[in-house]
């Protein structure tokens, strides 16, 4: 650079605030509230499932940060156990889903024109339905419950992902240095795992941790009209749709804490997405 | 070149077709693994006063005792000439049964969908014409956040504040109750549509402002919005003219893409709400197992909503003039 | 003082190394010339090198992680953001480099008249015609999309909508680029001749052979920096005249002086 004292900045670009460190620390952050959530079931054990008739429909408190319910559940750990309930569907499902795509990523690449145009007609055909009312048909198909709800979700949440990973595929497909190493006479299965893993479980891992959002709540949101998980257990759309009776009646928080436990979640992968697109593909991220 | 676009919307029409056919099938395979037996579901508490040879009788009737795929047939041509069968937990005929909820559904869902459109795409030009203040900060939170929200709990809210806080506005259904349909006029009709409308609302709107935002600081970065501001032209300026301009048309795309997002809303809406439009008559269809209206319901969203898609993806091409099949515009004076 | 003065101009980007450490990329170090009313400045060195950024610079329509020191001055006073506010499109124009730099989705007709009405000099339909007659733009031309007009078409287009509010000082940016020579001959002689008629023009390209029968001075840019700035008449016969060893060197690569094989453009 030029002589400080002779010049003078013509645009103004003073002191360049370095947004990654902000990304990474919501990364953190909702990694540690992920944790939160898994530690504070574990630590409630049955606290939140035996009822308490002594505390019944208690506003929040400090002994009952949100409130009891008509059983005397406590809310706090009633929530915490719903929440760790989505994370165990989300995970089950979402990594189902990738799985899916990733089969019908390969399908579509290599096998030739006409699974191709199969997997294409799929993705588009997924994508066009509307997801709730597949949602609801699957999940009629299998009589309800935990494990209706998680093929459910699995099986409509691929399309996006496929599409994204064909394209990767394909791309790498024609990069330099796999033709290269092709004509240097390696093996398909060898490109396959020195050439085509390595690019593909980043972008895999990002789509799987993006899907966690959807999975959480299209599964709140089946259970809360009743097509998903048992009503015996504490998930966030039952408790959701147990507070309608008692909405009316003043109840508020029996409503607002659930669900809005249910978006911070949902905010934390958000974050963890964000934070694991910028550390595996650092040059490209533009924040 | 404006030969190109009839062959571009028969080849939609033909995926449509084949889409809807593939989905009817999907539909009724998964309607008959389920295990509710739709004899039990439609029987209920009476089901304990009901001898198996009665029961053999409806199963009969209702066709249920020949192998699926002759049930599959016979619904299939009776959906395709014109017959989608009899609703059993309403008693009424599949076609009457959607109509009056499509009727309900209609005006919730349109103007839902008309104001995130218009308000989506308003934030997101705002967002993206100025990235990085302050503005677009808090717009982008906004839609951050509400795209993490469930539509339900949104609505339970509302129902919270509003309703039962507030008592502004009605805390269920779409008329007030024990007044007849004839009686209900169109200012109780519209205080009881302004809460769900918002909460459908609301959501729409979270995806369309991020996807127009996107677009825009997009345009605002390309090399014609830079040339604009070197031509003098204020911000707000190369906004309008350019960046909304060239934002619109991906923005109506979403829009039409995002109708199935739309439907699932409405679902949950309608049910925190006790409104009886389509997506509870879906909700009611699936508990009770009544299969001929949930086949129904499933194949008349597929069909909107594809349909939707199918337009987004002809518009696009349409309207672009880079795209072609505009070229006969260009004798205009 | 010229019209257009650059005092120590320098121009670089932010970049990320790495995740977290911000480095600071300079392309463009130390740039001191002026461009005076009447006549043409070239300014030339090798594709990819910057140049562009400059013109850039000059319009303030730099991405967001670029760094401007050093002094711009127009017509005597110094170019910060509110002056530049005043005198864009009014006082200086820039005729950018591709088709990209015009709206895609709207005919060329309308991107005229907003042009005008940014310069504050609002055209009529007959302004409009007799501006691009003068451009050889026709009817057809000015109710084209811009991917409708030939390479040639386009600069000449964009020539127009530069000179639309009457500047002082015009920013020609590779306006060459992928022309034919015919193509090439007239996109410079309109540039020469907006100079005859007094304005200061500034044309930057990466070809010293074209632009040397139109030019007046030469600035010859090497590395991101300015090596020197030879009068075009310099360039003549062997470039014994020439101060600069470096532009003496590109003066005899040229393929028509023949001196050296190979190597044609610098």
């Amino acid at each position: 650079m030029t002589d400080a004292a002779l010049t003078r900045p013509v645009t103004g670009v003073p002191v360049r605030r370095n947004k990654r460190i902000a990304t990474i620390a919501a990364t953190c952050a909702g990694a540690s509230g992920i944790a939160v959530v898994v530690v504070g079931s574990l630590a409630f054990g049955n606290f939140g499932i035996e009822p308490d008739f002594s505390a019944r429909l208690l506003p929040p408190s400090l002994a009952h940060w949100f409130g009891t319910d008509q059983f005397g559940h406590d809310m706090f750990a009633r929530t915490i156990h719903g929440l760790k309930l989505s994370l165990w569907v989300g995970v089950v499902a979402a990594t189902l889903s990738t799985l899916i795509a990733v089969g019908l990523a390969i399908l579509a690449t290599t096998c030739g024109r006409w699974a191709d145009i199969l997997v294409s007609f799929l993705v588009d055909a997924a994508m066009g339905l509307p997801h709730l009312v597949l949602l609801i048909l699957i999940s009629f198909a299998l009589g309800g419950g935990t494990h209706a709800v998680i093929v459910a979700v699995a099986v409509t949440h691929w399309p996006r992902l496929t599409r994204i990973l064909r394209a990767e595929i394909l791309q790498i497909r024609h990069a330099e240095f796999v033709i290269a190493s092709r004509q240097f006479g390696k093996s398909w299965w060898y490109v396959g795992q020195h050439h085509f893993l390595p690019h593909l479980v980043p972008q895999m891992l990002v789509g799987l941790v993006l899907l966690f959002p959807h999975a959480i709540l299209h599964e709140a949101g089946l259970t809360f009209i009743g097509f998903g998980i048992e009503p015996t257990k504490p998930a966030i759309g039952i408790l959701l749709s147990d507070s309608m009776r008692y909405l009316t009646a003043g109840k508020w928080w029996l409503g607002l804490f659930p669900g809005l436990s249910l978006v911070l979640l949902v905010l934390c992968f958000d974050a963890i997405g964000n934070g694991l697109r910028l550390l595996a593909d650092p040059r490209q991220a533009q924040t | 070149m404006s030969s190109h676009w009839p062959i571009l919307v028969a080849t939609r029409i033909v995926r449509l077709a084949f889409l809807l056919a593939a989905v009817a099938v999907v539909a009724f395979t998964l309607a008959k693994l389920s295990p509710v037996d739709p004899v039990n579901a439609y029987l209920g508490p009476a089901i304990a006063k009901v001898g198996p040879e009665q029961r053999e009788l409806i199963a009969r009737k209702w066709g249920l005792d020949q192998p699926a795929t002759v049930q599959f047939g016979k619904w299939f041509h009776n959906v395709l000439s014109g017959d989608l069968g009899t609703s059993r937990t309403f008693n009424a005929p599949v076609a009457d049964v959607l109509a009056k909820r499509v009727q309900a559904s209609l005006p919730l869902m349109g103007m839902a969908w008309l104001l995130s459109g218009i308000l989506g795409f308003t934030l997101g030009v705002v967002a993206g014409a100025r990235p990085d203040t302050w503005t677009d900060r808090i717009i982008r939170t906004y839609a951050y956040v509400l795209a993490s929200t469930p539509t339900f709990w949104l609505a339970i809210v509302l129902l919270v504040v509003f309703s039962v806080g507030l008592s502004l506005t009605p805390v269920c259904c779409a008329a007030p109750i024990g007044v007849l349909p004839e009686d209900v006029t169109l200012l109780e009709r519209l205080h009881h549509l302004i809460l769900p409308l918002i909460a459908l609302t609301v959501l729409g709107v979270a995806q369309i402002t991020l996807h127009t935002r996107a677009k825009m600081v997009e345009i605002m970065q390309s090399d014609f919005a830079l040339y604009a501001r070197a031509q003098g032209a204020s911000l707000a300026d190369v906004a309008v003219r350019h960046g909304a301009r060239n934002a619109a048309l991906p923005a109506i795309t979403v829009l039409f893409a995002s109708l199935g997002e739309l439907f699932g809303g409405s679902i949950l809406t309608e049910q925190v709400f006790a409104y009886p439009g389509l997506g509870q008559a879906a909700v009611q269809a699936g508990i009770s197992g009544d299969v001929p209206l949930l086949l129904a319901v499933a194949l008349c969203l597929t069909l909107v909503v594809s349909v939707g898609n199918t337009i987004a993806d002809i518009l696009y091409r349409v309207v672009d003039p880079r795209i072609g099949a505009v070229h006969d515009l260009e004798a205009r004076p | 003082m010229s019209f257009l003065q650059l005092e120590r101009v320098s121009v670089g980007f932010m970049r990320y190394e790495g995740i977290f450490r911000q480095h600071e990329l300079g392309l463009l170090e130390d740039l001191s010339f002026g461009v005076g009313r009447g006549e043409i400045v070239a300014l030339i060195g090798a594709s990819g090198g910057g140049k562009s950024l400059l013109a850039h610079a000059i319009f303030g329509i730099l991405p967001r992680n670029a760094v401007v020191n050093g002094t711009i001055r127009i017509d005597g006073s110094v170019l910060d953001d509110t002056h530049r506010n005043r005198v864009r499109g009014r006082r200086m124009a820039l005729v950018p480099q591709s088709l990209s730099h015009l709206d895609p989705m709207t005919r060329c007709r309308k991107q005229i008249g907003w042009a005008g009405q940014r310069a504050g000099h609002p055209l009529d339909r007959r302004k409009t015609e007799a501006l691009l007659a003068r451009y050889g733009l026709d009817e057809r031309a000015a109710n084209a999309f811009p991917h409708e007009l030939s390479g040639g078409m386009a600069r000449r287009m964009m020539i127009a909508i530069a000179t639309v509010g009457d500047p002082d000082l015009v920013v020609a940016d590779e306006p060459t680029s992928g022309l034919d020579t015919e193509a090439t001959g007239g996109i410079l002689r309109h540039l020469r001749s907006l100079a005859d008629a007094g304005k200061a023009v500034l044309l930057i390209t990466h070809s010293l052979a074209e632009v040397l029968p139109f030019a007046d001075r030469v600035a010859v840019m090497r590395g991101g920096r300015l090596e020197a700035i030879e009068p075009s008449d310099r360039f003549a016969g062997a470039g014994e005249t020439l101060a600069s060893p470096y532009a003496r060197a590109l003066w005899i690569a040229l393929p028509q002086n023949a001196f050296t094989p190979g190597g044609a453009e610098c």
